[in-house]
C-alpha cells in the first residue's frame, strides 16, 4: 500500500484588504461608515488647523537676517530668535566668558555618557562625582572668582543657563532632603516625626510664588544692612525647601508600598536602622516611585519660570525682556513658541529617561 | 491674629527705619567706594529700560542712571543695573540693594510719604490715554460712550478709567487681559474698540499692530503719571545729586548745549549760564560734593534732555513719541528745571 504523503498546500497570503497600509487603514480608520465619516472629519480639522501653522512656522517664515526689516514674508520671524539666541542661552553673561558655560555643558555631557554604557565599571563613583563633585566645579566655572577666572555676578546669569542651574540645584538638593524628611515622617521618634510633618505641611501649604516673593521682597527687610545676600541664592534656597517637601511625600508613598515583611526581614538580619533603610527598603521604595519623582522634577523644571516675577532672567523672562526691545516690538509669539519648544524638549527628554530607567530597574516578580 | 499682624508690622517698620537710618549721608561715599552706581530698572519696557542683543541697557530711565554715574565718576559707564519687577522695586531701594531707582515709577503722595522714599524729579510726564482704530472715526475721548475697552488687569489704569467714565456720565464695557501682548492682539482682532494704557505704552503697543498707522492715540489724558528717579529717605546729599543730574540735562537743552557742541562752547562761550553749567565759573560741583565738571560729564557722555528723549522714545526711536508735556516750558511743555547758578 502506497503511503500517501499528505503535503498541505502552502498558506495563502492574507487578502490584500487585510494587510499592509490598506489593511491597517480599513481596520482602524474605515471599519464602518460612521468611523469613515469621523476619520474624514478629523482629517479635515487637522488639515484646516495644521496647514496654517506649518505655513506660518515654516513656509512663510523668515530665517535669515539681522533686523525686523528682514521679516517681510508675513509668517513667523525667526530672525528675532536667531538674533537673540545667545541671550536666550546665556542671559547677560559677558560674551568673552561664555566659553565657561559651554565648557560646563560639554563636561556634563562627557560625564553622563558612561552612565548610559551598560557595563561601565565605576558607575557608582562616577555618579557620586556627578552629584557632589561636579556642582563644585560648575559653581567655580560659572561664578569664577578663583583659579584666575573673572568673577561673574549672579545678576548677569540668565537664559537657559539660569533655568538649568535652578532646576539642577533644585533637583540635586531636594531629593536627599526629601528622602530624609520622608524617613523622618515615618520615624518612631515623636520629635523628629513632628518636625518633619510640620516642615512638610508648612511648605506644601504655601504656593511657590509666595515663597519666591518672601525670599526676594520680605527677607531683605529683616536682614541687617549690608548682610543682604544674593537674590539667586535666596530664590534657590526657597525652591529647594519647597521642592523637598513635595519630594518627601513622593518618597513616603514608596516607603508605604513596601510590605511589612521587608522591614521585619531587615530587622531579623540584625541590620541597624540606616543599614536596613539604605540596603533594603530605600532601593525598593525609590524604584517604585520613579514616575512620581520624575513627575516632580518636570514640574520643578517648569516652575523655575516663576522666578521671572522676582526679576531673575530665566529663559522665559529673557524672552519677555527681548520682546520689549523697541527694535523688535511685536514678535512675542515667536519668542513664546521658542520657549515652548525648548521646554518641551527638556521635559520630554526627562520623561523618556525615566521610562528607560524604570525598564532597566524592573526586576519584577 | 490681630496681635500677630501688629507684631509683624512693627518688625517691618523697625527693619525699614533701621535700614534707612544706617544710610544717612553715606550713599555717595558707599557709591564711590564700590566704584559704580547700582541702579534699579525695569526687566524690560520699551523706550524706558531695555537691553539689546549685546546685553547693553538703553532707555530714558537707563540714561538717568548713566547721568548720575557721569556726575559722580565723570564716567557714564560706571553703573550697574538691577532689573526689578514692579513689586520688588521699593524693597530693593529700602534694603540698600540699589542706590537709586529709575524704573518708570509714578510719583504719588502715598509713595512719597509712606514708603520712606524721595522722588528726585520727573524725567517723563506720562498719563493714561486711549488708542482707537482710525476706522472708528473718533476724534476725542468724549465720544467713547458705550465703547468696549481693553485694559490690563490689576493696574491703576482700571481705576482711572472707571473714574473718568463716571465723571463724564458715560458707559463702557471693560475687557481685561493679563499681559500687554494679549491686550494688543485683542484690540487688533477687534474684540474692543479702544485700548487704554499709559500713553508711552500706547505707542509701544501700536508698533505691534500689523498696520500701525491704522490706529491713533487720542489727545485726552485721563490721569497724571509723573515718572521719575527715586532715592531713599534720609540722605539729602545723594538726593540732591540725583535731582541736579536731571536738572543739568534740562538746563543744557534750554541753553542749547548738546553732547556735540559742548566742547566748542567750553572753549568759546561767553554766556555766563553756559559757563556755569560747564563748570568754568560759579559754584561748580562744590555744594554737591562732586567734581567741578560734573554737569559737563553728563552732557558730554549722556546728552541733554532732548537728546536722551529723542534717542530713546522720540523721533530717533521706533516709538516716535512727540515731546508733548515733556517739551521745555519755553516750548509749551512743562519740563522746567531750577537754574544752575
Amino acid at each position: 500500500m502506497a503511503v500517501i504523503q499528505h503535503t498541505p498546500h502552502e498558506d495563502l497570503p492574507p487578502p490584500v484588504s487585510q494587510t499592509g497600509v490598506i489593511g491597517w487603514l480599513r481596520q482602524n480608520l474605515f471599519s464602518s461608515w460612521l468611523n469613515s465619516l469621523l476619520t474624514l472629519l478629523a482629517a479635515y480639522i487637522v488639515w484646516k488647523t495644521l496647514m496654517p501653522l506649518i505655513d506660518w512656522a515654516f513656509i512663510k517664515a523668515d530665517w535669515i537676517g539681522t533686523s525686523r526689516e528682514d521679516c517681510s514674508s508675513g509668517g513667523a520671524c525667526w530672525v528675532f530668535v536667531s538674533v537673540r539666541f545667545k541671550q536666550f542661552m546665556y542671559g547677560l553673561y559677558p560674551e568673552a566668558e561664555q566659553w565657561r558655560i559651554n565648557l560646563m555643558a560639554i563636561l556634563f555631557v562627557l560625564l553622563m555618557i558612561p552612565m548610559f554604557i551598560k557595563n561601565f565599571p565605576w558607575k557608582k563613583w562616577l555618579g557620586m562625582f556627578i552629584l557632589f563633585g561636579f556642582p563644585i566645579i560648575g559653581y567655580y566655572l560659572l561664578s569664577g572668582g578663583a583659579f584666575g577666572l573673572e568673577h561673574i555676578e549672579t545678576s548677569l546669569w540668565g537664559g537657559l543657563t539660569l533655568t538649568l542651574v535652578l532646576a539642577a540645584v533644585g533637583i540635586v538638593a531636594a531629593l536627599p532632603l526629601g528622602i530624609l524628611l520622608a524617613l523622618g515622617r515615618r520615624s518612631k521618634m515623636p520629635i523628629v516625626r513632628a518636625l518633619s510633618v510640620a516642615f512638610i505641611e508648612l511648605w506644601r501649604g504655601v504656593p511657590l510664588i509666595t515663597v519666591l516673593f518672601m525670599a526676594s521682597v520680605m527677607l531683605p527687610l529683616f536682614l541687617p544692612e549690608g548682610a543682604q545676600f544674593d537674590k539667586l541664592l535666596r530664590a534657590l534656597i526657597g525652591i529647594v525647601l519647597f521642592q523637598s517637601a513635595y519630594m518627601a511625600e513622593v518618597v513616603r508613598g514608596g516607603l508605604q508600598a513596601i510590605p511589612k515583611g521587608q522591614y521585619e526581614a531587615a530587622e531579623a538580619l540584625g541590620l541597624s536602622y540606616w543599614k536596613s533603610m539604605g540596603l533594603i527598603i530605600l532601593p525598593q521604595a525609590l524604584k517604585l516611585v520613579i514616575p512620581g519623582i520624575v513627575n516632580t522634577f518636570i514640574a520643578l523644571f517648569k516652575d523655575t519660570t516663576l522666578v521671572l516675577i522676582i526679576g531673575l532672567f530665566d529663559l522665559l523672562a529673557m524672552i519677555q525682556s527681548a520682546t520689549q526691545d523697541t527694535k523688535w516690538l511685536g514678535f512675542s509669539i515667536e519668542g513664546y513658541v521658542f520657549a515652548a519648544v525648548t521646554f518641551w524638549i527638556f521635559c520630554f527628554g526627562m520623561s523618556r529617561y525615566s521610562q528607560a530607567l524604570e525598564r532597566k530597574l524592573h526586576t519584577g516578580h | 491674629m490681630n496681635h500677630k499682624a501688629v507684631i509683624s508690622a512693627t518688625a517691618l517698620a523697625a527693619a525699614m527705619t533701621f535700614s534707612t537710618a544706617s544710610h544717612a549721608g553715606a550713599t555717595l561715599d558707599a557709591v564711590k567706594e564700590k566704584g559704580h552706581v547700582q541702579c534699579g530698572v525695569t526687566t524690560g519696557l520699551a523706550g524706558f529700560s531695555q537691553s539689546n542683543d549685546k546685553g547693553v541697557w538703553t532707555g530714558i530711565d537707563v540714561d538717568m542712571c548713566r547721568a548720575v554715574a557721569a556726575a559722580v565718576f565723570g564716567d557714564a559707564g560706571k553703573v550697574k543695573f538691577t532689573p526689578l519687577t514692579a513689586k520688588e522695586r521699593f524693597t530693593a531701594l529700602q534694603s540698600g540693594e540699589i542706590d537709586m531707582l529709575s524704573r518708570n515709577t509714578t510719583w504719588t503722595l502715598t509713595r512719597d510719604s509712606n514708603l520712606g522714599l524721595n522722588f528726585a524729579g520727573v524725567n517723563y510726564y506720562d498719563g493714561q490715554g486711549f488708542l482707537v482704530s482710525k476706522d472708528l472715526g473718533v476724534k476725542s475721548a468724549t465720544e467713547l460712550d458705550g465703547a468696549a475697552i481693553c485694559i490690563q488687569a490689576g493696574t491703576t489704569t482700571e481705576l482711572n478709567l472707571a473714574d473718568y467714565f463716571r465723571s463724564k456720565g458715560m458707559k463702557y464695557t471693560p475687557i481685561t487681559f493679563d499681559r500687554s501682548e494679549e491686550t494688543i492682539k485683542a484690540f487688533e482682532a477687534g474684540r474692543c474698540d479702544v485700548l487704554t494704557s499709559d500713553q508711552s505704552q500706547l505707542y509701544a503697543l501700536r508698533i505691534q499692530l500689523a498696520k500701525p498707522e491704522s490706529a491713533i492715540v487720542l489727545p485726552e489724558v485721563v490721569s497724571k503719571e509723573p515718572l521719575g528717579p527715586v532715592v531713599r529717605n534720609g540722605d539729602e546729599d545723594w538726593f540732591k545729586i540725583v535731582r541736579w543730574s536731571l536738572s543739568a540735562m534740562l538746563n543744557a537743552e534750554e541753553l542749547g548745549i548738546s553732547s556735540a557742541n559742548i566742547d566748542d562752547l567750553k572753549e568759546s562761550s561767553t554766556n555766563p549760564n553756559v559757563r556755569r553749567l560747564i563748570g568754568l565759573e560759579g559754584i561748580k560741583g562744590q555744594g554737591l560734593g562732586l567734581p567741578d565738571d560734573w554737569a559737563y560729564s553728563i552732557v558730554k557722555q549722556v546728552g541733554n534732555y532732548s537728546e536722551v528723549f529723542e534717542r530713546n522714545v522720540g523721533k530717533g526711536s521706533a516709538l516716535g513719541i512727540s515731546r508733548g508735556l515733556n517739551a521745555l516750558w519755553a516750548d509749551g511743555g512743562i519740563q522746567y528745571a531750577p537754574p544752575i547758578r
